[in-house]
């Protein structure tokens, strides 16, 4: 293949790692954002979409969409109940104090990942894709669900901003997030914003796991990848910041795919890593983040 | 007149630091109360302990048959109590409409009550897409007290109001809240100078080291100057 079409082939690689890893870290970026919560278990939630995807498909049979389908409502809403029960016993307990949650949610990265090691097993197991197009193009044939997977995940990212920037939830959620004491003095709950945004959070995770299981399979380890690239994604973006997310999760998944197509995986991880070390070096808050206050 | 909000013997600690000792504070309808008072003294610590973001670890705040103190801190709003924060704190990445929107939401106001607040400070209508960040200081403080009136609330708290701002724009508050004072609104306003309460306040209550020292009418203080002297070291 000359280089042209191996580029383009690499860059739809990417965006399909963008696509997930835009919702995936736009997640994150909410419970941040509005909480100011570095939430270490963010992986396993979307290790747990995937988990829960897999049983959900299993369980309902018949055509592969079918059970994709049942999985893509059924998943998101499982992980945000457990994300809000896990909101309310731990998270609100703590008063939300930065260096408590953090080690909270440690404690629950390992629960999660053990449940679902006791119950789920070690095996990697896969959800079938909801179709198997293949489109072609004049140099090469690239799967259809993955064209599909990047246009759900751009659906969703423009829905979660017409959310935030349109509705009365996201104008709450907004509020909250720039200043927690004013809000709660203009009768904003702020307490059950944050058990809405955490369990948001967990849901747009799993959602972003039932879209790529039938890529990658449901493991119990697979949340540590992602979480590590989200991470990259927010910093790099901007803790916060949906607009600074998006463009940082299509940027780091498209060099992701690229470099590994051209070059190797650990030479794009190597990389992201360093471009995270240079923003924290010289803009700490980001490329599009604010200061807390 | 009838007692609009009532402080009764608060304590309030930051951490193991006590800040407001036995604070009672009668405030009466439609009256401006001052709390007059150095730097530190528990003035702004008075109004949190109101709106409930200062826990208030003993005495009792009533508004009419109401105990605020039983209430979580986003329930106070919606029983009538509007707080206009020291420093304006608007929310500065949201629109004037946002900020006006969130004023509005708190007790289920619609747009004949934000007409009506615009009618008051017909500036903040030519300016309803503008970023609040964005406004100048006099701007900034008109949207804040904008919003809080938006929740056509019967007793307005005011932290600092006038601060820096330029005296045109401080007349221009001061007859914002006589003229709510006229409509049956009870208003508190903290201020550390005299000079921009005594046109406006009824009564003054001085507050040094966290207690309550001395409340007393506006006409008494006006008759000798020395007592606020004592209390706030400047005229």
């Amino acid at each position: 293949m000359s280089f042209g079409p191996h580029l383009l082939l690499a860059t739809l690689e990417g965006l399909v790692t963008s696509a997930v890893l835009a919702l995936m870290a736009l997640g994150l970026s909410l419970v941040f954002g509005v909480m100011r919560v570095v939430n270490v278990a963010h992986g396993e939630f979307f290790m747990l979409g995937a988990v829960v995807a897999w049983w959900v498909a299993s369980i309902v049979g018949g055509h592969p969409a079918v059970g994709f389908l049942a999985a893509l409502v059924v998943s998101p809403l499982v992980v945000a109940a457990v994300a809000f029960a896990a909101e309310r016993l731990v998270l609100r307990r703590l008063s939300y104090e930065p260096e408590a949650t953090i080690v909270a949610t440690i404690g629950l990265l390992y629960i999660i990942q053990q449940l679902a090691l006791t119950f789920y097993g070690p095996e990697a197991r896969p959800v079938e894709a909801p179709f198997s197009i293949r489109v072609t193009l004049p140099w090469f044939g690239y799967s259809g669900y993955k064209l599909f997977v990047i246009a759900v995940a751009a659906l969703l990212v423009v829905a979660t901003w017409l959310m935030l920037t349109r509705t009365r939830a996201g104008l709450l959620m907004r509020a909250t997030q720039y200043d927690r004491e004013t809000a709660q003095a203009f009768a904003i709950p702020v307490d059950r914003v944050y058990a809405g945004v955490f369990a948001l959070g967990a849901g747009l995770a799993a959602i972003a796991a039932v879209l790529i299981v039938p890529i990658q399979q449901a493991h119990y380890l697979m949340g540590l990848d992602p979480l590590l690239l989200s991470f990259i994604v927010v910093i790099i973006g901007g803790l916060g910041s949906l607009r600074g997310t998006v463009l940082a999760a299509v940027l780091i998944g498209l060099s992701d795919g690229i470099i590994s197509v051209f070059f190797s995986p650990t030479l794009a991880k190597m990389l992201a890593t360093l471009l995270v070390a240079l923003v924290l070096v010289f803009r700490p808050q980001g490329l599009f983040g604010t200061a807390p206050r | 007149m009838a007692a609009a909000l009532e402080l009764d013997r608060i304590n309030c600690f930051y951490g193991n630091v006590q800040v407001l000792h036995d604070v009672s504070l009668t405030l009466r309808q439609g009256e401006v109360l001052c709390l007059l008072g150095r730097n530190g003294a528990g003035k702004t610590t008075a109004l949190k302990a109101i709106m409930g973001l200062v826990p208030v670890r003993s005495g009792t705040i009533r508004l009419g048959a109401v105990e605020l103190t039983a209430l979580p801190a986003h329930a106070v709003p919606a029983a009538g109590v509007a707080y206009v924060p020291q420093g304006r704190r608007l929310f500065a990445e949201l629109t004037v409409a946002e900020n006006l929107e969130i004023g509005l939401m708190a007790r289920g106001k619609g747009r004949a009550v934000r007409d009506a607040v615009l009618a008051l400070f017909p500036v903040l209508r030519e300016r309803l897409r503008q970023v609040s960040g964005t406004l100048s200081g006099g701007e900034q403080q008109m949207l804040a007290m904008a919003r809080a009136l938006c929740l056509e609330p019967q007793v307005l708290l005011l932290d600092e109001p006038t601060e820096g701002l330029m005296p045109a724009m401080i007349a221009r508050i001061r007859e914002t809240v006589a003229g709510l004072s006229a409509r049956g609104v009870s208003t508190v306003l903290v201020e550390q100078r005299v000079d921009a309460v005594l046109p406006v306040a009824d009564r003054v209550a001085f507050i040094e080291n966290g207690r309550n020292r001395e409340t007393l009418d506006v006409e008494r203080l006006r008759a000798d100057p020395d007592l606020v002297h004592r209390y706030v070291g400047v005229g």
